[in-house]
Protein backbone atom coordinates (compact mmCIF):
# COMPACT_ATOMS: atom_id res chain seq x y z
CA UNK A 1 0.00 0.00 0.00
CA UNK A 2 1.35 3.46 -0.87
CA UNK A 3 1.97 5.77 2.04
CA UNK A 4 -0.52 8.58 2.50
CA UNK A 5 2.18 11.19 3.07
CA UNK A 6 5.97 11.04 2.86
CA UNK A 7 8.07 13.97 4.04
CA UNK A 8 11.75 13.56 3.32
CA UNK A 9 14.29 16.04 4.67
CA UNK A 10 11.87 18.93 4.14
CA UNK A 11 12.96 22.49 4.94
CA UNK A 12 11.12 25.74 4.55
CA UNK A 13 12.66 29.20 4.56
CA UNK A 14 10.42 32.23 3.96
CA UNK A 15 11.89 35.26 2.16
CA UNK A 16 15.19 33.50 1.64
CA UNK A 17 18.10 35.93 1.56
CA UNK A 18 15.94 38.88 2.62
CA UNK A 19 16.14 40.89 5.84
CA UNK A 20 12.97 39.22 7.07
CA UNK A 21 14.13 35.67 6.34
CA UNK A 22 12.35 33.08 8.52
CA UNK A 23 13.64 29.55 8.87
CA UNK A 24 10.26 27.94 9.55
CA UNK A 25 10.98 24.21 9.15
CA UNK A 26 14.14 22.16 9.18
CA UNK A 27 14.88 18.55 8.19
CA UNK A 28 11.36 17.22 8.55
CA UNK A 29 11.12 13.44 8.06
CA UNK A 30 7.76 11.77 8.50
CA UNK A 31 5.80 8.94 6.91
CA UNK A 32 2.04 8.70 7.40
CA UNK A 33 0.13 5.53 6.52
CA UNK A 34 -3.39 5.50 5.08
CA UNK A 35 -6.10 5.64 7.73
CA UNK A 36 -3.91 7.22 10.39
CA UNK A 37 -5.00 10.15 12.51
CA UNK A 38 -1.93 12.31 13.04
CA UNK A 39 -1.79 15.38 15.25
CA UNK A 40 0.90 18.03 14.90
CA UNK A 41 1.49 19.77 18.20
CA UNK A 42 3.93 22.47 19.24
CA UNK A 43 4.14 26.04 20.46
CA UNK A 44 2.64 28.66 18.18
CA UNK A 45 4.99 29.82 15.44
CA UNK A 46 6.79 26.46 15.26
CA UNK A 47 5.65 25.80 11.70
CA UNK A 48 2.62 23.52 12.07
CA UNK A 49 0.51 25.49 9.60
CA UNK A 50 3.48 25.77 7.28
CA UNK A 51 3.95 22.00 7.30
CA UNK A 52 0.23 21.47 6.56
CA UNK A 53 0.38 23.98 3.70
CA UNK A 54 3.42 22.19 2.26
CA UNK A 55 1.56 18.87 2.27
CA UNK A 56 -1.39 20.59 0.57
CA UNK A 57 0.89 22.28 -2.01
CA UNK A 58 -0.47 25.67 -0.98
CA UNK A 59 3.20 26.68 -0.71
CA UNK A 60 6.34 24.92 -1.99
CA UNK A 61 9.18 23.77 0.19
CA UNK A 62 12.63 25.27 -0.28
CA UNK A 63 14.19 21.85 0.16
CA UNK A 64 13.28 18.19 0.40
CA UNK A 65 10.56 15.91 -0.95
CA UNK A 66 6.82 16.06 -0.20
CA UNK A 67 4.73 13.16 -1.51
CA UNK A 68 1.03 12.50 -1.11
CA UNK A 69 -0.40 9.14 -2.18
CA UNK A 70 2.89 8.31 -3.89
CA UNK A 71 2.92 11.48 -6.04
CA UNK A 72 4.54 14.89 -5.68
CA UNK A 73 2.29 17.22 -3.65
CA UNK A 74 1.30 19.38 -6.62
CA UNK A 75 -0.04 16.39 -8.54
CA UNK A 76 -1.97 15.25 -5.49
CA UNK A 77 -3.52 18.69 -5.31
CA UNK A 78 -4.58 18.73 -8.95
CA UNK A 79 -5.94 15.18 -8.43
CA UNK A 80 -7.97 16.60 -5.51
CA UNK A 81 -6.54 14.10 -3.07
CA UNK A 82 -7.11 16.18 0.05
CA UNK A 83 -9.71 18.35 1.75
CA UNK A 84 -8.77 21.34 3.88
CA UNK A 85 -10.34 22.80 7.05
CA UNK A 86 -9.06 26.01 8.66
CA UNK A 87 -9.55 27.53 12.09
CA UNK A 88 -12.08 29.95 10.61
CA UNK A 89 -14.81 28.09 8.76
CA UNK A 90 -14.31 30.30 5.68
CA UNK A 91 -17.84 29.75 4.38
CA UNK A 92 -18.97 31.87 1.45
CA UNK A 93 -21.57 34.18 2.97
CA UNK A 94 -23.64 34.50 -0.22
CA UNK A 95 -24.15 30.75 -0.45
CA UNK A 96 -26.62 28.66 1.50
CA UNK A 97 -25.28 25.89 3.73
CA UNK A 98 -25.97 23.29 1.04
CA UNK A 99 -24.41 25.42 -1.69
CA UNK A 100 -21.30 25.85 0.46
CA UNK A 101 -20.96 22.11 0.87
CA UNK A 102 -21.41 21.48 -2.85
CA UNK A 103 -18.96 24.23 -3.91
CA UNK A 104 -16.05 21.84 -4.53
CA UNK A 105 -18.32 19.50 -6.50
CA UNK A 106 -19.45 22.44 -8.62
CA UNK A 107 -15.83 23.29 -9.37
CA UNK A 108 -15.13 19.67 -10.23
CA UNK A 109 -17.98 19.74 -12.74
CA UNK A 110 -20.24 17.16 -11.07
CA UNK A 111 -23.88 17.03 -12.18
CA UNK A 112 -26.49 18.98 -10.27
CA UNK A 113 -28.26 15.79 -9.18
CA UNK A 114 -25.05 14.31 -7.79
CA UNK A 115 -24.22 17.56 -6.03
CA UNK A 116 -27.57 17.75 -4.28
CA UNK A 117 -27.46 14.12 -3.25
CA UNK A 118 -23.90 14.18 -2.03
CA UNK A 119 -24.36 17.53 -0.28
CA UNK A 120 -27.35 16.26 1.71
CA UNK A 121 -25.49 13.08 2.56
CA UNK A 122 -22.56 15.12 3.91
CA UNK A 123 -24.82 17.41 5.94
CA UNK A 124 -26.38 14.31 7.41
CA UNK A 125 -22.90 13.03 8.31
CA UNK A 126 -22.14 16.20 10.27
CA UNK A 127 -25.65 16.21 11.77
CA UNK A 128 -26.88 19.33 10.04
CA UNK A 129 -29.83 17.90 8.13
CA UNK A 130 -32.54 20.51 7.96
CA UNK A 131 -30.11 23.42 7.71
CA UNK A 132 -29.60 23.14 3.93
CA UNK A 133 -31.24 26.49 3.15
CA UNK A 134 -29.79 28.46 6.05
CA UNK A 135 -27.06 31.02 5.50
CA UNK A 136 -23.70 30.96 7.32
CA UNK A 137 -24.49 33.98 9.52
CA UNK A 138 -27.46 32.10 10.93
CA UNK A 139 -25.24 29.32 12.34
CA UNK A 140 -23.19 29.10 15.53
CA UNK A 141 -19.41 28.76 15.30
CA UNK A 142 -19.56 25.02 15.89
CA UNK A 143 -22.20 24.54 13.21
CA UNK A 144 -20.19 26.62 10.74
CA UNK A 145 -17.16 24.44 11.39
CA UNK A 146 -19.26 21.32 10.76
CA UNK A 147 -20.31 22.78 7.42
CA UNK A 148 -16.63 23.35 6.63
CA UNK A 149 -15.89 19.69 7.46
CA UNK A 150 -18.81 18.52 5.31
CA UNK A 151 -17.49 20.66 2.46
CA UNK A 152 -13.97 19.23 2.81
CA UNK A 153 -15.34 15.67 2.70
CA UNK A 154 -17.87 16.28 -0.09
CA UNK A 155 -15.59 14.98 -2.83
CA UNK A 156 -14.37 12.05 -0.70
CA UNK A 157 -10.69 13.00 -0.56
CA UNK A 158 -8.42 10.34 0.90
CA UNK A 159 -6.65 12.91 3.08
CA UNK A 160 -8.10 15.56 5.39
CA UNK A 161 -5.85 18.46 6.44
CA UNK A 162 -7.14 20.37 9.46
CA UNK A 163 -5.49 23.50 10.88
CA UNK A 164 -6.71 24.07 14.46
CA UNK A 165 -10.30 23.49 13.28
CA UNK A 166 -11.76 23.64 16.80
CA UNK A 167 -9.44 26.35 18.09
CA UNK A 168 -12.14 29.01 18.19
CA UNK A 169 -14.81 26.86 19.86
CA UNK A 170 -15.77 26.68 23.53
CA UNK A 171 -14.69 23.62 25.51
CA UNK A 172 -18.07 21.83 25.49
CA UNK A 173 -18.60 22.26 21.76
CA UNK A 174 -15.03 21.30 21.18
CA UNK A 175 -15.32 17.93 22.92
CA UNK A 176 -18.55 17.14 21.10
CA UNK A 177 -16.90 18.02 17.77
CA UNK A 178 -13.94 15.79 18.60
CA UNK A 179 -16.20 12.78 19.09
CA UNK A 180 -18.07 13.60 15.89
CA UNK A 181 -14.84 13.93 13.96
CA UNK A 182 -13.71 10.49 15.15
CA UNK A 183 -17.05 9.02 14.06
CA UNK A 184 -16.60 10.56 10.62
CA UNK A 185 -13.00 9.36 10.46
CA UNK A 186 -14.12 5.81 11.21
CA UNK A 187 -17.02 5.95 8.76
CA UNK A 188 -14.91 7.27 5.86
CA UNK A 189 -11.39 5.69 6.06
CA UNK A 190 -9.93 9.15 5.63
CA UNK A 191 -6.36 9.88 6.70
CA UNK A 192 -6.35 12.95 8.95
CA UNK A 193 -3.56 15.40 9.70
CA UNK A 194 -4.71 17.63 12.52
CA UNK A 195 -2.90 20.71 13.82
CA UNK A 196 -3.59 21.65 17.43
CA UNK A 197 -1.92 23.14 20.46
CA UNK A 198 -4.18 21.34 22.90
CA UNK A 199 -2.54 18.30 24.49
CA UNK A 200 -5.79 16.52 25.50
CA UNK A 201 -7.20 17.09 22.02
CA UNK A 202 -4.14 15.59 20.36
CA UNK A 203 -4.09 12.56 22.67
CA UNK A 204 -7.84 11.91 22.47
CA UNK A 205 -8.03 12.05 18.67
CA UNK A 206 -4.79 10.63 17.35
CA UNK A 207 -3.15 7.37 16.50
CA UNK A 208 0.17 9.24 16.63
CA UNK A 209 1.15 12.65 17.97
CA UNK A 210 4.00 14.52 16.28
CA UNK A 211 5.71 16.93 18.69
CA UNK A 212 7.49 19.91 17.13
CA UNK A 213 10.08 22.33 18.46
CA UNK A 214 10.14 26.07 17.75
CA UNK A 215 12.44 28.03 15.42
CA UNK A 216 13.27 26.38 13.19
CA UNK A 217 10.47 23.81 13.47
CA UNK A 218 11.76 20.26 13.85
CA UNK A 219 10.11 16.99 14.78
CA UNK A 220 11.38 16.09 18.26
CA UNK A 221 9.12 13.13 19.03
CA UNK A 222 6.52 10.94 17.43
CA UNK A 223 4.37 9.39 20.18
CA UNK A 224 2.17 6.35 19.58
CA UNK A 225 -1.23 6.75 21.19
CA UNK A 226 -2.17 3.19 22.13
CA UNK A 227 -5.62 3.95 23.52
CA UNK A 228 -8.31 1.48 22.42
CA UNK A 229 -10.49 2.30 19.39
CA UNK A 230 -13.15 3.51 19.13
CA UNK A 231 -12.51 6.34 21.54
CA UNK A 232 -15.49 7.27 23.67
CA UNK A 233 -16.38 9.69 26.45
CA UNK A 234 -14.83 7.17 28.86
CA UNK A 235 -11.49 7.33 27.07
CA UNK A 236 -10.83 10.67 28.75
CA UNK A 237 -11.22 9.00 32.16
CA UNK A 238 -8.74 6.19 31.52
CA UNK A 239 -5.48 5.93 33.44
CA UNK A 240 -3.60 5.48 30.14
CA UNK A 241 -5.08 8.74 28.81
CA UNK A 242 -3.53 10.65 31.71
CA UNK A 243 -0.20 8.88 31.28
CA UNK A 244 -0.12 9.87 27.60
CA UNK A 245 -0.96 13.48 28.45
CA UNK A 246 2.13 13.49 30.66
CA UNK A 247 4.30 11.90 27.96
CA UNK A 248 3.27 14.56 25.41
CA UNK A 249 3.59 17.39 27.92
CA UNK A 250 7.11 16.35 28.89
CA UNK A 251 8.11 15.96 25.27
CA UNK A 252 6.86 19.49 24.55
CA UNK A 253 8.78 20.81 27.53
CA UNK A 254 11.98 19.17 26.30
CA UNK A 255 11.38 20.53 22.81
CA UNK A 256 11.04 24.07 24.11
CA UNK A 257 14.47 24.07 25.72
CA UNK B 1 -32.69 35.51 -5.26
CA UNK B 2 -32.28 35.31 -1.51
CA UNK B 3 -34.88 33.56 0.54
CA UNK B 4 -33.51 34.76 3.83
CA UNK B 5 -34.52 38.27 4.69
CA UNK B 6 -34.64 37.96 8.44
CA UNK B 7 -32.62 41.10 8.94
CA UNK B 8 -34.62 43.36 6.64
CA UNK B 9 -35.21 46.78 8.14
CA UNK B 10 -38.52 46.56 9.92
CA UNK B 11 -41.36 48.79 8.69
CA UNK B 12 -40.97 51.03 11.72
CA UNK B 13 -37.30 51.55 10.87
CA UNK B 14 -38.18 52.49 7.31
CA UNK B 15 -40.80 54.93 8.55
CA UNK B 16 -38.27 56.46 10.91
CA UNK B 17 -35.88 56.86 7.99
CA UNK B 18 -38.58 58.54 5.91
CA UNK B 19 -39.34 60.87 8.79
CA UNK B 20 -35.70 61.83 9.18
CA UNK B 21 -35.53 62.73 5.48
CA UNK B 22 -38.69 64.86 5.76
CA UNK B 23 -37.34 66.47 8.93
CA UNK B 24 -34.01 67.37 7.31
CA UNK B 25 -35.70 68.84 4.25
CA UNK B 26 -38.04 70.86 6.47
CA UNK B 27 -35.10 72.08 8.54
CA UNK B 28 -33.25 73.19 5.40
CA UNK B 29 -36.32 75.01 4.08
CA UNK B 30 -36.94 76.71 7.41
CA UNK B 31 -33.24 77.66 7.62
CA UNK B 32 -33.35 79.18 4.13
CA UNK B 33 -36.41 81.27 4.85
CA UNK B 34 -35.22 82.23 8.36
CA UNK B 35 -31.89 83.46 6.96
CA UNK B 36 -33.78 85.55 4.40
CA UNK B 37 -36.03 86.93 7.11
CA UNK B 38 -33.08 87.91 9.33
CA UNK B 39 -31.34 89.61 6.44
CA UNK B 40 -34.41 91.52 5.42
CA UNK B 41 -35.23 92.75 8.93
CA UNK B 42 -31.64 93.76 9.82
CA UNK B 43 -30.72 95.12 6.43
CA UNK B 44 -28.11 92.49 5.58
CA UNK B 45 -26.07 92.22 8.82
CA UNK B 46 -25.93 89.69 11.66
CA UNK B 47 -28.47 90.75 14.33
CA UNK B 48 -26.94 93.23 16.83
CA UNK B 49 -23.68 93.59 14.84
CA UNK B 50 -22.41 95.39 11.82
CA UNK B 51 -20.95 92.22 10.26
CA UNK B 52 -22.40 91.64 6.82
CA UNK B 53 -24.16 88.37 6.04
CA UNK B 54 -22.11 86.26 3.58
CA UNK B 55 -24.92 85.96 1.02
CA UNK B 56 -27.36 88.72 0.15
CA UNK B 57 -30.89 87.88 1.10
CA UNK B 58 -32.82 89.80 -1.52
CA UNK B 59 -35.15 87.83 -3.76
CA UNK B 60 -32.58 87.87 -6.56
CA UNK B 61 -29.84 86.06 -4.60
CA UNK B 62 -32.20 83.89 -2.61
CA UNK B 63 -35.72 83.67 -3.99
CA UNK B 64 -38.45 82.46 -1.68
CA UNK B 65 -38.88 78.70 -1.89
CA UNK B 66 -42.50 79.08 -2.93
CA UNK B 67 -41.44 81.39 -5.76
CA UNK B 68 -39.13 78.62 -7.01
CA UNK B 69 -41.93 76.07 -6.68
CA UNK B 70 -44.46 78.31 -8.43
CA UNK B 71 -42.05 79.07 -11.28
CA UNK B 72 -41.95 75.37 -12.10
CA UNK B 73 -45.61 75.49 -13.03
CA UNK B 74 -45.56 78.75 -15.02
CA UNK B 75 -44.75 78.91 -18.74
CA UNK B 76 -41.00 79.13 -19.07
CA UNK B 77 -41.04 81.80 -21.77
CA UNK B 78 -43.43 84.64 -22.30
CA UNK B 79 -46.11 83.32 -24.62
CA UNK B 80 -44.65 79.81 -24.45
CA UNK B 81 -46.94 76.84 -24.04
CA UNK B 82 -44.93 74.50 -21.85
CA UNK B 83 -44.46 75.08 -18.15
CA UNK B 84 -40.91 75.21 -16.80
CA UNK B 85 -41.18 71.80 -15.13
CA UNK B 86 -42.04 70.08 -18.40
CA UNK B 87 -39.21 71.83 -20.21
CA UNK B 88 -36.72 70.91 -17.49
CA UNK B 89 -37.91 67.29 -17.31
CA UNK B 90 -37.62 66.99 -21.09
CA UNK B 91 -34.09 68.41 -20.89
CA UNK B 92 -33.40 66.10 -17.96
CA UNK B 93 -34.49 63.05 -19.94
CA UNK B 94 -32.33 64.15 -22.87
CA UNK B 95 -29.31 64.50 -20.58
CA UNK B 96 -30.07 61.28 -18.74
CA UNK B 97 -29.94 59.29 -21.97
CA UNK B 98 -26.35 60.35 -22.72
CA UNK B 99 -25.51 59.86 -19.05
CA UNK B 100 -26.94 56.32 -19.13
CA UNK B 101 -24.88 55.35 -22.16
CA UNK B 102 -21.80 56.89 -20.53
CA UNK B 103 -22.60 55.14 -17.26
CA UNK B 104 -22.85 51.71 -18.89
CA UNK B 105 -19.70 52.26 -20.94
CA UNK B 106 -17.75 53.75 -18.02
CA UNK B 107 -18.78 51.03 -15.59
CA UNK B 108 -17.89 48.31 -18.10
CA UNK B 109 -14.47 49.87 -18.65
CA UNK B 110 -13.98 50.29 -14.90
CA UNK B 111 -14.98 46.70 -14.20
CA UNK B 112 -12.71 45.48 -16.99
CA UNK B 113 -9.78 47.44 -15.59
CA UNK B 114 -10.46 46.00 -12.13
CA UNK B 115 -10.37 42.49 -13.61
CA UNK B 116 -7.19 43.23 -15.53
CA UNK B 117 -5.44 44.68 -12.49
CA UNK B 118 -6.36 41.79 -10.21
CA UNK B 119 -4.99 39.34 -12.77
CA UNK B 120 -1.82 41.23 -13.59
CA UNK B 121 0.32 43.12 -11.11
CA UNK B 122 2.30 44.34 -14.10
CA UNK B 123 -0.76 45.96 -15.67
CA UNK B 124 -1.71 47.46 -12.32
CA UNK B 125 1.73 48.94 -11.78
CA UNK B 126 1.90 50.21 -15.35
CA UNK B 127 -1.59 51.63 -15.77
CA UNK B 128 -2.80 52.59 -12.30
CA UNK B 129 -0.86 55.88 -12.18
CA UNK B 130 -2.58 56.99 -15.39
CA UNK B 131 -5.98 55.90 -14.11
CA UNK B 132 -5.47 58.03 -11.02
CA UNK B 133 -3.97 60.92 -13.01
CA UNK B 134 -6.94 60.89 -15.37
CA UNK B 135 -9.16 62.09 -12.54
CA UNK B 136 -6.92 65.03 -11.68
CA UNK B 137 -7.50 66.55 -15.14
CA UNK B 138 -10.52 68.84 -14.83
CA UNK B 139 -13.53 67.70 -16.82
CA UNK B 140 -13.94 71.13 -18.41
CA UNK B 141 -10.52 70.58 -20.03
CA UNK B 142 -11.26 67.04 -21.21
CA UNK B 143 -14.77 67.75 -22.47
CA UNK B 144 -13.86 70.03 -25.43
CA UNK B 145 -11.10 67.61 -26.49
CA UNK B 146 -13.50 64.68 -26.59
CA UNK B 147 -16.03 66.81 -28.50
CA UNK B 148 -13.43 67.76 -31.11
CA UNK B 149 -12.32 64.13 -31.48
CA UNK B 150 -15.94 63.00 -31.78
CA UNK B 151 -16.49 65.62 -34.47
CA UNK B 152 -13.44 64.38 -36.42
CA UNK B 153 -14.84 60.88 -36.35
CA UNK B 154 -18.25 62.13 -37.55
CA UNK B 155 -19.91 60.75 -34.45
CA UNK B 156 -23.23 62.20 -33.26
CA UNK B 157 -22.68 64.84 -30.59
CA UNK B 158 -24.37 62.84 -27.86
CA UNK B 159 -21.67 60.18 -28.26
CA UNK B 160 -19.04 62.70 -27.19
CA UNK B 161 -21.23 63.68 -24.26
CA UNK B 162 -21.59 60.03 -23.24
CA UNK B 163 -17.81 59.64 -23.52
CA UNK B 164 -17.36 62.51 -21.05
CA UNK B 165 -19.80 60.77 -18.68
CA UNK B 166 -17.89 57.53 -19.05
CA UNK B 167 -14.64 59.35 -18.32
CA UNK B 168 -15.97 60.38 -14.93
CA UNK B 169 -17.83 57.14 -14.19
CA UNK B 170 -15.14 54.52 -14.82
CA UNK B 171 -12.80 55.57 -12.03
CA UNK B 172 -14.71 54.70 -8.85
CA UNK B 173 -15.84 51.44 -10.45
CA UNK B 174 -12.27 50.43 -11.37
CA UNK B 175 -10.96 51.17 -7.88
CA UNK B 176 -13.76 49.41 -6.00
CA UNK B 177 -13.85 46.43 -8.35
CA UNK B 178 -10.16 45.88 -7.71
CA UNK B 179 -10.65 46.26 -3.98
CA UNK B 180 -13.64 43.91 -4.00
CA UNK B 181 -11.92 41.25 -6.10
CA UNK B 182 -9.04 41.31 -3.62
CA UNK B 183 -11.34 41.17 -0.59
CA UNK B 184 -11.67 37.38 -0.05
CA UNK B 185 -9.72 36.05 2.94
CA UNK B 186 -6.41 34.33 2.19
CA UNK B 187 -7.92 31.07 3.44
CA UNK B 188 -10.79 31.35 0.93
CA UNK B 189 -8.27 31.69 -1.89
CA UNK B 190 -6.31 28.71 -0.52
CA UNK B 191 -9.55 26.74 -0.40
CA UNK B 192 -10.09 27.35 -4.13
CA UNK B 193 -6.49 26.35 -4.76
CA UNK B 194 -7.03 23.14 -2.79
CA UNK B 195 -9.90 22.30 -5.19
CA UNK B 196 -7.50 22.93 -8.09
CA UNK B 197 -9.97 25.56 -9.33
CA UNK B 198 -9.00 27.39 -12.51
CA UNK B 199 -8.41 31.16 -12.32
CA UNK B 200 -11.76 31.73 -14.07
CA UNK B 201 -13.58 29.51 -11.60
CA UNK B 202 -12.00 31.36 -8.69
CA UNK B 203 -13.09 34.62 -10.29
CA UNK B 204 -16.68 33.53 -10.89
CA UNK B 205 -17.33 31.58 -7.71
CA UNK B 206 -15.29 33.57 -5.20
CA UNK B 207 -13.95 36.93 -6.31
CA UNK B 208 -16.86 38.45 -8.22
CA UNK B 209 -19.52 37.52 -5.64
CA UNK B 210 -17.22 38.86 -2.93
CA UNK B 211 -16.77 42.10 -4.90
CA UNK B 212 -20.48 42.92 -5.25
CA UNK B 213 -20.84 44.75 -1.91
CA UNK B 214 -17.89 46.96 -2.95
CA UNK B 215 -19.25 47.46 -6.45
CA UNK B 216 -22.62 48.99 -5.61
CA UNK B 217 -21.35 52.04 -3.69
CA UNK B 218 -19.06 52.71 -6.68
CA UNK B 219 -22.00 52.39 -9.08
CA UNK B 220 -23.87 55.03 -7.08
CA UNK B 221 -20.93 57.43 -7.30
CA UNK B 222 -20.62 56.62 -11.01
CA UNK B 223 -24.34 57.37 -11.51
CA UNK B 224 -24.06 60.92 -10.15
CA UNK B 225 -20.72 61.45 -11.89
CA UNK B 226 -22.18 60.42 -15.24
CA UNK B 227 -25.04 62.93 -14.90
CA UNK B 228 -22.58 65.71 -14.04
CA UNK B 229 -20.38 64.63 -16.95
CA UNK B 230 -23.32 64.79 -19.34
CA UNK B 231 -24.45 68.24 -18.12
CA UNK B 232 -20.95 69.67 -18.43
CA UNK B 233 -20.31 67.86 -21.71
CA UNK B 234 -23.37 69.35 -23.42
CA UNK B 235 -21.86 72.83 -23.28
CA UNK B 236 -18.78 72.36 -25.52
CA UNK B 237 -20.77 69.89 -27.62
CA UNK B 238 -23.27 72.66 -28.30
CA UNK B 239 -26.26 70.46 -27.60
CA UNK B 240 -29.27 72.69 -26.98
CA UNK B 241 -31.78 70.15 -25.70
CA UNK B 242 -30.22 69.08 -22.39
CA UNK B 243 -29.93 70.39 -18.86
CA UNK B 244 -26.49 71.90 -19.51
CA UNK B 245 -27.84 74.40 -22.02
CA UNK B 246 -30.96 75.02 -19.91
CA UNK B 247 -28.90 75.87 -16.84
CA UNK B 248 -26.63 78.15 -18.84
CA UNK B 249 -29.65 79.89 -20.37
CA UNK B 250 -31.31 80.50 -17.01
CA UNK B 251 -28.00 81.64 -15.54
CA UNK B 252 -27.75 84.36 -18.17
CA UNK B 253 -31.24 85.61 -17.34
CA UNK B 254 -30.50 85.31 -13.65
CA UNK B 255 -31.12 88.95 -12.83
CA UNK B 256 -34.65 88.96 -14.21
CA UNK B 257 -35.78 85.46 -13.19
CA UNK B 258 -33.47 83.94 -10.55
CA UNK B 259 -36.07 81.39 -9.45
CA UNK B 260 -35.77 79.62 -12.82
CA UNK B 261 -32.08 78.93 -12.26
CA UNK B 262 -32.80 77.55 -8.82
CA UNK B 263 -35.61 75.44 -10.25
CA UNK B 264 -33.26 73.97 -12.86
CA UNK B 265 -30.73 73.16 -10.12
CA UNK B 266 -33.46 71.32 -8.21
CA UNK B 267 -34.48 69.32 -11.29
CA UNK B 268 -30.83 68.47 -12.12
CA UNK B 269 -30.37 67.16 -8.59
CA UNK B 270 -33.56 65.13 -8.94
CA UNK B 271 -32.31 63.51 -12.16
CA UNK B 272 -29.14 62.40 -10.38
CA UNK B 273 -31.11 61.22 -7.36
CA UNK B 274 -33.45 59.12 -9.46
CA UNK B 275 -30.47 57.49 -11.16
CA UNK B 276 -28.82 56.71 -7.81
CA UNK B 277 -32.17 55.46 -6.54
CA UNK B 278 -32.44 52.96 -9.39
CA UNK B 279 -28.93 51.63 -8.61
CA UNK B 280 -29.85 51.36 -4.91
CA UNK B 281 -32.98 49.43 -5.89
CA UNK B 282 -30.95 46.96 -7.94
CA UNK B 283 -28.58 46.60 -4.98
CA UNK B 284 -31.52 45.72 -2.76
CA UNK B 285 -32.65 43.06 -5.20
CA UNK B 286 -29.20 41.53 -5.65
CA UNK B 287 -27.70 41.74 -2.15
CA UNK B 288 -29.32 40.59 1.09
CA UNK B 289 -29.23 43.17 3.91
CA UNK B 290 -26.34 41.42 5.66
CA UNK B 291 -24.08 41.98 2.67
CA UNK B 292 -24.81 45.64 1.96
CA UNK B 293 -22.05 48.05 2.87
CA UNK B 294 -23.26 50.90 4.99
CA UNK B 295 -22.10 54.04 3.13
CA UNK B 296 -20.91 55.64 6.37
CA UNK B 297 -18.85 52.53 7.12
CA UNK B 298 -17.46 52.41 3.59
CA UNK B 299 -16.34 56.03 3.88
CA UNK B 300 -14.65 55.36 7.21
CA UNK B 301 -12.67 52.28 6.12
CA UNK B 302 -9.49 52.88 4.06
N1 LIG C 1 4.03 33.58 4.27
C1 LIG C 1 4.95 33.75 5.24
N2 LIG C 1 5.96 34.64 5.09
C2 LIG C 1 6.89 34.81 6.05
N3 LIG C 1 6.92 34.13 7.20
C3 LIG C 1 5.96 33.22 7.42
C4 LIG C 1 4.92 32.99 6.45
N4 LIG C 1 4.08 32.05 6.96
C5 LIG C 1 4.58 31.72 8.17
N5 LIG C 1 5.72 32.41 8.45
C6 LIG C 1 6.54 32.28 9.67
O1 LIG C 1 6.90 30.93 9.81
C7 LIG C 1 6.85 30.54 11.18
C8 LIG C 1 5.90 29.39 11.34
O2 LIG C 1 4.58 29.83 11.12
P1 LIG C 1 3.31 28.88 11.21
O3 LIG C 1 3.53 27.70 10.36
O4 LIG C 1 2.11 29.68 10.94
O5 LIG C 1 3.35 28.45 12.76
P2 LIG C 1 2.22 27.69 13.59
O6 LIG C 1 1.12 27.30 12.69
O7 LIG C 1 2.93 26.53 14.21
O8 LIG C 1 1.78 28.65 14.66
C9 LIG C 1 6.43 31.77 11.96
O9 LIG C 1 7.58 32.37 12.48
C10 LIG C 1 5.79 32.65 10.92
O10 LIG C 1 5.95 34.00 11.25
MG1 LIG D 1 -0.91 27.93 12.68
Amino acid sequence: MTDAVVLNDVSMVFNQGGDNQVHALSEIDLTIEPGEFISLIGPSGCGKSTLLRLIGDLISSTDGRVEVNGKPAHLARTDRDYGMVFQSATLLEWRSVLANVTLPLEIMGRSSVERQERGREMLDLVQLSGFEDHYPWQLSGGMQQRVAIARALAFAPSLLLMDEPFGALDEMTRERMQTELLNIWEATDTTVIFVTHSIPEAVFLSTRVVVMSPRPGRIVDVIDIDLAQPRTLDTREEQRFYELLTVVRESLRRADR
Amino acid sequence: MHKICGMNPTPSRQIRRLWSIVAILTLLAVGWEAYKWIGETTGGVWPGTTTRLPIRTNSRSMPHLWDIAVSLFRPARRGGEDILLVILLRAGWFTLRSALVGFVAGCSIGFGLGLLFVRSRLAERGLMPYVVASQTVPVIAIAPILVVWGGRLDLPKWVSVAAISAYLAFFPVAINTLRGLRSPAATATELMRSYAASPNQTLLKLQIPAALPFLFPALKVAATASVIGAIVGELPAGLADGLGRAILGFASSFSSAPEKLFASVVVSALVGLVFVGVVALVERLVLPPTRRIDPTEAAASP
